[in-house]
Formats: C-alpha cells, structure tokens, sequence
C-alpha cells in the first residue's frame, strides 16, 4: 500500500472538485484531488455547455440570478479561452406566455442582468433559422463554456501550484480516528493497488455521489436526489447564439451553440440512481417537439446523440423537507462538524456549472477556518491556464490551426479536425488506454460520424506506439464504440441513420470488427 | 423564406454528409495539389467551423475551382461546391478582393473596352512582354488562353437581322463570349434554330453574373444576373416561348446556380427565366424527340472529341450533345470522359492557379490528344479556349457541325 499525506483531501474530479483543488492550492495548500474515472467524466461532462447570464433565474430565484451574473463577469476574466462569448437572446415564442416578458426585463433589472430588447428584425437577422413568429427578443450575456476545457485547466492550474490529482482512484473508505476524518483509502485502478491518503481536510464534492461518500463516514441524510436531464447535440450550429424561451424555465427550452454542435436541453426527472442513464424514447420525442418552437424543421436537422447528465439535487434529510424545485438550483456547503458532529469533513453540492468558482471558494474559506490559516482566495484574479491573453475562444481556431498546417499534419478526427500530433501529445500526457478519454481531451469522436473514421485511427495509433498491446487496442476500439452507440440509438433516424448504416459497413463489413485479431494474430 | 434563411438552409444540408469520401476521390482539383484541402474538408467539415461575422481562417478554400464536380456526385445531396462558394464570398467580404479579380469577372466591360480597339488590344494580349507585365501588375498568368477580341459585336449584327415568323418563338440568350469573342457562334445558333423553323428573338443583354459570383463578389454577381433575368423575361408572355443558350456556364447560372448560391430563389422574375430557360443542346435533343428536328444533315467525313465541361455535366441533362452529333452521317465522335479542363472560368487566369488548371487539364489534353480527332466540340467557351491552349487543337461549339451539317456554311 502506498500511504500521502496532504493537507486538503478533494474527493471529486468535476468542475466542483478541480474548483476546489484549484482555490486550495492557490491559496498554499498541499493538495490532492481524486476521482474514479476521468476528470469531468459524471455530470460535469454530462451538460450542455451553458455559462448561465442569469437570465433563466431572474423570476424564478433571484438569488441564483445575481450569482450567475456575477461569476458570468469573472469567469470571462479567468477562464477566458474555455468560453465562447456567443451571446444570448430570450425569445417570445408563440407557446409562450407574453405576460413574462415584463416579468423577465423587472427582473434582470432587480438582478443585475445586462438585458437590452432588440427588435424581432434584427433577432432574425442574426439567428435565420429561428422562429419566424417571435413577439419579441432580449439580448443578454449568457455564453458558451467547454467544460471539458475548464476541468482541464482547473487541474492544471492546481498542479502549477503543486497540487496531485489523481485520476481513476476510487474511495474505498473514509478513514477515521475518533469522531474525525483523517483521509481515505482509495484504489488505483489503474495499477490495482490501495493508495492511504492521511488529509486535515477532506472535501467531499462528489456530487450527486456525494450521499455514499457521506454515508461511508457514517452521515445520514445527505440525500442528494439526482435528477436526471437528457439533452441532444445537433450535427451544427443552429443558432450562433444561446437561445432561451423567454418563459418560466421548463423542459427542452434552450439551444446552446457549443463548439461545433448546438445542444437542446433539457428535462428534469428524478432518479434513484445518480449512475442511471436512461433515455426515454418520450423524452427525446418531446424534446424535438420543443426544438420545433424554436427552429421549425429541428425535426429534418441532425440529430448526432443524446446523453442524460444527473444533477445532484440537494436535499437535506436533517431539515424539514421543503419543495424540491425551491431548492434545485441552490447549492449546499456543510460542516460535518457543525451538522453531524464528524470532524475533518466538508461536503460541497447541489449549484450549478457557471457558479462552481463561487462554490470553491467558500469551500476552501471553510477548509481555511477548520485549519485556522485564513488565506485570501485569488480564484477571482488568477488566469486559468491558456487563458493569459484575456482572449475568448472562437469555433474557428481549430480550423485555423488546419489550415496553417494542411500539408504536414495527418487528420485523425476529421469532423473535430484532430491531428496526430495532438492525439499523441495526449498519449505522452496521460498515458490513458481509453479512446474516451481522448474524446474529453480532444473531442475525438464527436462529430457527424460518431467515430467511424477516427476511432479505429486512434485505436491503431495507440497499438503502434508500443503503449498497447493488440488485444488491449482491440478492446479500446469496441469499448469505445459500444460507448458511442449508447448516445446515438434514441436518435437514430434520418441522416444519422445513414451514418451509421456507413460507419457499420466500415466496422463490420471492411474491419470484421466482431472478430478482431487476438495478441499473436496478424496486426 | 428570406434569403438569409434561404443560406441557412444551404448550410443545413451538410448535415447529409456522412464523409463517405467519394467527391474528396472526384475532386479535379485536391488530386493535383495539396493546396487546396478537398470538398468534404472545405465543404461540410469545415462549414462546421464557420460563423457568420467572424474571421474566414481557411483561405484555402480559395484554391476550389467552382467546377462543382463534389455537388454532382454527392450520393446524400451535400451541397459541397456551393458551401464552397459561399465561405469564398465571406472571406472575399472580408477580406478585400483583388483589383485583378474585378477586371477578369467583367466580361462586358472588357469587351466594351477592347472591341473598339481590337487589333491592339489582341496584340497586347499576343505580347510576351505585356503578359509578363500583365502577371506581375494583376496577377493573369503571362501564358493563361486569354481570348480575342473579335472587334465585332453579335448584338450589332442580330439588330441588323430580321428572323422570320415560326411555328415558335425563342429566345437567345448569347453571353458576353458570343458578344465579344466569337460572335460567329450566335450567328450558328441562330442559323441552326431557324433552320428549324424557330423565330429567334435577341434582347439587349448583359452579364450573367456567373464570373463575378465564382470569385465571390456575391453583391455584383446579383446585380448582373437579376438586371439579365429582367431584361429577358419581358419575351416570355407566350407560355411556349423559351430562353435558349450556347454557354452552357452561364445557361446554369440562370437555371440553378445564382438562385441556389446567391439566395435568390424568391425573386419572381429569376424564378420565371430559370424555369425557361434551356441549354441550346437539350433544346434541340427535345426538338428531335418531339420529332421536330430537321434531319436534313449531310455527311460530315471527321473525327471529332467531345468534352462535356463541368457546368453542362450541372444541368443534369445528361449528354445531349453527343446525341445530337450522334445524327450527323460520318461524323466519328470520340467522348472524351476525363472530368475537367481546369479552367473553370476564370480560375485558370489567375497567376496563383494557372499551374494547378493545366495539371487539371492534363488528363483531358492527353486523351484529346490520343483521340486522333481534328477537333475538340464542348459547350462552353472557356472550356475550349482552355483545351485549344492545353492541346494545340482547334475547339468549337457542338451547334458549329449541325450548322455544316445542315449545308448552313454554304448558304
């Protein structure tokens, strides 16, 4: 068994958790981060790429309006280069009530929320494929943010100030001595061997997981309900802004342009399982149907996939319960100490993506005060790493690299336009053996074709380098492949099932991919 | 559907491609220089990437010849050449065009300019020196087939010409290669449609449009094609009078291609013309079906290479004009299946590509060649000058061995 010592203990790789290590080791703490899986692989991953302006909240909680808005502001600053300044409009669809709008613009007034009315001319005219029949738009900073991109730069920057983060090492057990946390027993699952990590903190932010991590030190009622929520990527952009329905926040009622796709989102049903990926076919049929109100013929558009991402919905089984829509969006810092008398302890859920920064930074306030070392927190003025220059990111900037290199560099992933180069300086970076860990780094297999051309590349580039033997390879490559279908079957109609007409006369009538060579066979 | 939206929907059909492959092995142009990356990369990869108002980075997409080959093999009904074109007209927008590419895309205006003073405008042309000037000043390849000045105008000559009352009325839109160049050609077709008991009507006329909107000057190409759609529609009261075109380029500018890439498919008045207007082959090819084609042809003892240029290939009307020659007596036709002559209209004219048009074109120079043929017959203008500079054989339109063959030479 290897035994670390640190000072703070983060439990949770998602944009919460790299939030966490991040403050933490800025303010000069020894920290260490794991996860079970790969940075930003649960519901961080798992969302649909929106930095909220607060707009959505303005009626609706005011509070989390005013969070929104100001992290908006700072997070521009900060992480500059993993967000899109793509803008924002509320729209009156004909389904909405046109009584919210004046309920909408008081309420961006009260919060804070730049929010200027553009004529319906003018919405048009940027955004031709919406509505023809919206009464009226708004204009308000909402944008685009790669999250795979922050929960990246978010360790990175912690590692710069000496943090570890370590990466599929699964919590076993908490560890204890008296009514105190002490650290945790994880396992590496990599190398199959038990880590002791002996912590003066341990934070858990394991999000909607966050109740069995608790529930590991003996804590009840740190019910975190997930709720489950499915979204669709659409083959392209079909908005170039964020398009929200100017109406009291519901199902499937915004359209965010992230990267090279435009995602609708979302639907809200409680779940048992925070693992639980279900896709109702009913939930994607009405999902299209509310893509209809915003872009008439979203129905004939590419849908590529869909995928639920799990909120982790705090409740706390220690209070009288209140509704839980009342509490939905709030997020929830504890004090074991306080609330359960477990000493070394803090939990950190429920929030939402745009306020993690706010989220960490109370968190490490918290771990300041249990260590007695009051430190000033420096997330709000530090660049992330990659986002020095202040510039945001554009969808054309992979398109330039390409093009300044179109004759040297071999495409791998010719719909997210991945070269070799990059593929292996992630290979020397990570030494991972998962194609999907590729994907979150390099948006491997997002595309149109799903994989169809790149993963076998990959697969085959990751045997070649001597890293991977061909069994293992084999066994990326159907991993991989069996993950991707998973997201494309509740959409499969239309171009996409032509796609994947293709993509299996490539896998199984040219690569026989059902009965792939053995180590020893022919490579 | 406003022509923004009309865009959008052009956009929208990249959502087709499953990246199968086949117009990147098709494509003339990627096969014979890595400058340009490919259609399926420039087109619905690429577009992915693009946003309206944002910087063009992929100036490649540039080196894309326009021949539209990509579209026309498109087994999912990409739109590949004209999401090709429309990233050429936002990186022209921005970008600035250059004064070279304004001169070549104005046929009319050089052909007002040089007619007059033709002789010295086509020895400057012939001049070794002026081209070598010309290629460093505007950036025209020094040895590009640039053609002559006739010195004389078609107009001139159909005002002077009186076509007798038929059986039905056509008419004939010539282009500004006929206006300028080879007025001898409209004065074939016209001859030829009359033989077959049509009444040819000649309008005032301009440009189509076609060269300015294939280098991406997208406003003056509306202009052009809408001022032309409207000078030709006042003829067609008659419901069984068509428009008829020897330049097949600019035939498909009218039918297809300015309303599908300039976004113009709500003007009424383009939308009448588009649907009238014919190719001069497939008009005649439906004559003979509807078995209203004289077949009074005499013999012509020769071999003649056919090439179907790209834009005809557009149409979508298969090959009309090898059956057309095909009943002409002792006519021997050798078709010619290499793709494309490289020129492309004015593409081949510009310093930067001149070397990729002939490495294009080298296919069907060497197969012309080898066809042992006197002559090269291909419908468009550019397209022969192009196989005459590659080849050193004399090229004319399909029309020309119907008019011998027809004894209209002698008359």
């Amino acid at each position: 068994m290897i035994a670390l010592a640190t000072e703070v203990l983060v439990i949770g790789g998602g944009t919460t958790g790299a939030g966490v290590a991040w403050d933490a080791a800025l303010r000069g703490f020894d920290v260490i981060l794991v996860e079970r899986g790969d940075l930003a692989e649960g519901t961080s991953g798992r969302f649909h790429g929106l930095l909220h302006s607060g707009g959505r909240y303005v009626v609706k909680d005011p509070r989390a309006a005013r969070e929104c808005i100001a992290e908006n502001r700072l997070l521009r600053r900060v992480a500059a280069d993993c967000i899109e300044d793509c803008g924002g409009l509320f729209v009156t669809t004909p389904w909405d009530d046109p009584a919210y709008a004046e309920q909408f613009l008081a309420g961006c007034a009260a919060a804070g929320v730049d929010c200027d009315e553009i004529p319906v001319a003018q919405a048009l005219r940027e955004e031709p494929r919406l509505h023809p029949q919206i009464s009226r738009a708004f204009r308000v900073p909402d944008a685009a943010i790669d999250v795979w991109k922050t929960v990246s730069a978010l360790a990175e920057g912690a590692r710069r100030s000496g943090a570890r983060i370590l990466t599929r090492h699964e919590v076993r057990a908490l560890s204890g001595a008296g009514d105190t946390v002490t650290g945790a027993l994880v396992h590496d699952l990599r190398r199959g061997e038990d880590v002791a990590i002996e912590a003066r903190v341990t934070v858990n932010a394991a999000g909607a997981w966050a109740g069995q991590i608790a529930a590991l030190a003996g804590i009840e009622g740190v019910h975190v309900r997930p709720g489950r929520g499915i979204m669709i990527a659409m083959n392209h952009r079909l908005v170039q802004q964020v398009v929200n329905r100017c109406q009291m926040p519901t199902d499937g009622d915004i359209l965010v342009p992230i990267r090279t796709v435009s995602v609708i989102g979302t639907t809200d049903e409680h779940t048992e399982n925070p693992d639980d990926h279900t896709v109702p076919p009913a939930e994607v049929d009405s999902m299209l149907d509310e893509g209809e109100k915003l872009v008439p013929g979203f129905r004939q558009a590419r849908a590529l996939r869909v995928w639920t991402g799990v909120r982790p919905l705090f409740q706390d089984g220690k209070v009288p319960a209140l509704a839980t829509r009342d509490l939905t969006r709030a997020h929830a810092l504890l004090d074991h100490r306080q609330r359960d008398g477990v000493g070394g302890l803090i939990t950190i859920t429920g929030g939402k993506l745009t306020t993690f920064r706010l989220m960490a930074q109370q968190t490490v306030d918290l771990v300041c005060w249990m260590l007695s070392r009051m430190r000033p927190c420096a997330t709000g003025s530090t660049p992330l790493p990659g986002s020095e220059s202040g510039e945001h990111h554009r969808l054309g900037e992979r398109l330039a690299r390409k093009e300044a290199t179109l004759r040297e560099r071999q495409i791998v992933c010719e719909c997210e336009l991945v070269s070799r180069e990059r593929l292996e300086a992630v290979l020397d970076e990570t030494e991972t053996t998962e194609i999907d860990d590729l994907r979150r780094r390099l948006r491997l297999g997002m595309g149109p074709c799903q994989g169809g051309f790149c993963s076998y590349r990959a697969a085959g580039i990751m045997h070649a380098r001597g890293s991977l033997p061909v069994a293992r390879a084999d066994q990326a490559l159907t991993d991989f492949l069996k993950e991707r279908w998973k997201g494309i079957w509740p959409v499969l109609y239309g171009d996409q099932l032509r796609q994947m007409r293709f993509d299996e006369w490539v896998f199984h009538a040219v690569l026989d991919v059902e009965h792939l060579p053995a180590d020893g066979g022919a490579s | 559907m406003s022509e923004l939206a009309e865009l959008a929907a052009l956009r929208g059909t990249l959502d087709h491609c499953v990246k199968c492959t086949i117009c990147e092995s098709t494509c003339p142009v990627a096969a014979v220089t890595p400058l340009f990356p490919g259609p399926k990369y420039a087109g619905p990869q690429a577009e992915r990437y693009r946003v309206a108002g944002q910087p063009s980075v992929d100036l490649s997409v540039d080196y894309c010849s326009g021949c539209g080959i990509c579209s026309q093999v498109c087994p999912q009904g990409v739109k590949i050449a004209e999401l090709n074109a429309q990233a050429r007209h936002a990186m022209k927008a921005q970008r600035g065009v250059p004064v070279r590419d304004r001169i070549i895309t104005r046929p009319e205006l050089l052909g007002r300019l040089g007619t007059p003073v033709a002789e010295i405008a086509n020895r400057a042309l012939g001049s070794r020196a002026l081209r070598t000037a010309g290629e460093r000043l505007l950036g025209v390849h020094r040895d590009a087939p640039a053609p002559r000045f006739a010195g004389r105008r078609f107009s001139a000559w159909a005002r002077a010409h009186q076509s007798q009352a038929g059986r039905r009325r056509v008419v004939y839109f010539h282009g500004c290669g006929t206006e300028y160049y080879e007025p001898w050609e409209g004065e074939r077709v016209v001859a030829v449609l009359e033989h077959n008991g049509l009444e040819v009507v000649v309008p005032k006329q301009g440009c189509c449009g076609l060269p300015q909107q294939s280098s991406g000057l997208f406003d003056d190409a509306r202009h052009s094609v809408l001022a032309l759609a409207r000078a030709l529609e006042p003829y067609l009261a008659d419901p069984a009078t068509v428009i008829v075109g020897n330049a097949t380029s600019c035939t498909l500018m009218l039918k297809r291609e300015a309303r599908e890439i300039l976004g113009l498919e709500q003007d009424p008045v383009l939308a009448r013309v588009a649907e009238r207007t014919y190719d001069i082959c497939e008009l005649l090819l439906e004559l003979h079906q509807a078995g209203e084609l004289e077949t009074d042809l005499q013999p012509l003892r020769e071999t003649v290479a056919y090439h179907a240029p790209c834009q005809q290939q557009g149409h979508g009307i298969g090959k009309p004009a090898l059956d057309l020659l095909a009943l002409i007596p002792g006519l021997k036709v050798r078709e010619l299946d290499a793709r494309c002559c490289g020129i492309a209209g004015t593409y081949g004219l510009k310093a930067e590509k001149y070397e990729i048009a002939m490495a294009v074109g080298a296919d069907l120079f060497a197969q012309a060649r080898e066809s042992r043929a006197a002559t090269v017959a291909c419908d468009s203008e550019t397209c022969r000058w192009q196989i005459t500079h590659g080849t050193g054989l004399p090229s004319s339109h399909p029309i020309d061995y119907l008019y011998r063959s027809y004894g209209l030479d002698e008359v």
